[in-house]
């Protein structure tokens, strides 16, 4: 597993980052879910707001805005490819 | 005369009611799915002389029955075998949508897309090739606007040809790796033993490797309901379940 190293989760990037999704290490229906709302791999996810407890953060994935707890983002990865677009 | 009934799929958001009003007008009822707290909207309109019968479907995302909404929509489209399917799908955002439409293409042949929101996709610069998206899933493909009511008269034009057989589709349907492609045609042919041709084969040995307990359930009483209703000169004769 040496790409794993590189790879970082949804859950660490923060307000503005660009992120590009490589696995998703969940199973079942909620990554059934994910898959369905556009959490595939490949897609490119832009953090957008952060709630006031920083728990849930707001994406933005294939032209729609879905918030995710942190127990789901921190299963997500993959690598950011832009910073901070503001 | 038997109306046809359609019914119609779509995300959240796609203007399927929109349309679904545009097409009935006031000659519509609501209630809920029995036993399900969904809304359950169904209305009717003619077109060249025929009767037909909408059925408006919860907006989902898929229709792998991870929510109620989600086995409603499911479940008409399996169990009640509508006459035609019409998923209506965002101009704007076609990726996301195509999800469910590949979903419904697994589970039926009679599918008509309709792509809703074209005057703002084209606001937005987005221009749609429907001919060649129609020659990639084998099934028609209409623009509209169902808030403008631009292109409904093709679209009602498109489904009363594929009502009544004067469109033949080829839907796609995706091919998995050869491991899976072996287990669905084992499974396939044990199903056309229980089910001759009543549900399709393909979607359901695909949702059976996916080990989804709660449809076999499901088909076993749907199965066993439908023998029991056989009658012969209606005297109703009992039959094994």
């Amino acid at each position: 597993m040496t790409t794993e190293k590189k790879l970082t989760s949804l859950a660490e990037c923060s307000h503005g980052d660009c992120f590009v999704i490589k696995e998703l290490n969940i199973e079942g229906t909620l990554r059934r879910r994910l898959l369905d709302l556009g959490f595939v791999k490949g897609a490119e996810v832009v953090v957008l707001h952060k709630s006031p407890l920083g728990d849930p953060v707001a994406y933005r994935v294939s032209n729609t805005t879905i918030a995710l707890r942190n127990d789901e983002s921190s299963n997500i990865f993959g690598e950011i490819v832009r910073g901070d677009l503001k | 005369m038997r109306a046809n009934t359609i019914a119609l799929a779509g995300n959240p958001n796609t203007g399927k009611s929109t349309l679904f009003n545009t097409l009935t007008g006031l000659k519509q009822h609501t209630g809920n799915w029995p036993g399900k707290t969904v809304i359950h909207a169904e209305g009717s309109f003619e077109y060249n002389g025929e009767q037909y019968v909408l059925v408006d479907l919860p907006g989902t995302y898929s229709l792998f029955s991870n929510s109620t909404d989600e086995e409603v929509a499911r479940d008409y489209i399996i169990f009640d075998q509508p006459d035609a399917t019409i998923v209506v799908l965002d101009a704007t955002s076609l990726e996301r949508n195509l999800n469910l439409a590949l979903q419904v293409l697994e589970m039926t042949n009679n599918v008509i897309i309709c792509i809703n929101l074209i005057d703002e996709a084209e606001k937005k610069g987005i221009r749609i090739d429907e001919k060649k998206l129609s020659r990639e899933l084998g099934i028609p493909v209409v623009k509209i606007s169902a808030r403008n009511k631009k292109g409904i008269d093709q679209l009602l034009a498109t489904l009363s040809d594929l009502v009544n057989g004067k469109i033949m589709t080829t839907p796609y349907r995706m091919t998995y790796s050869q491991e899976i492609e072996d287990a669905i045609t084992k499974i396939e042919s044990k199903l056309k033993v229980y089910f001759q041709d009543t549900y399709p084969s393909r979607w359901l040995a695909l949702r059976l490797l996916d080990g989804d307990e709660e449809l076999i359930l499901k088909l076993q009483h749907h199965n066993n309901n439908r023998q029991l209703e056989v009658k012969t000169h209606d005297v109703p004769i009992s039959v094994k379940s």
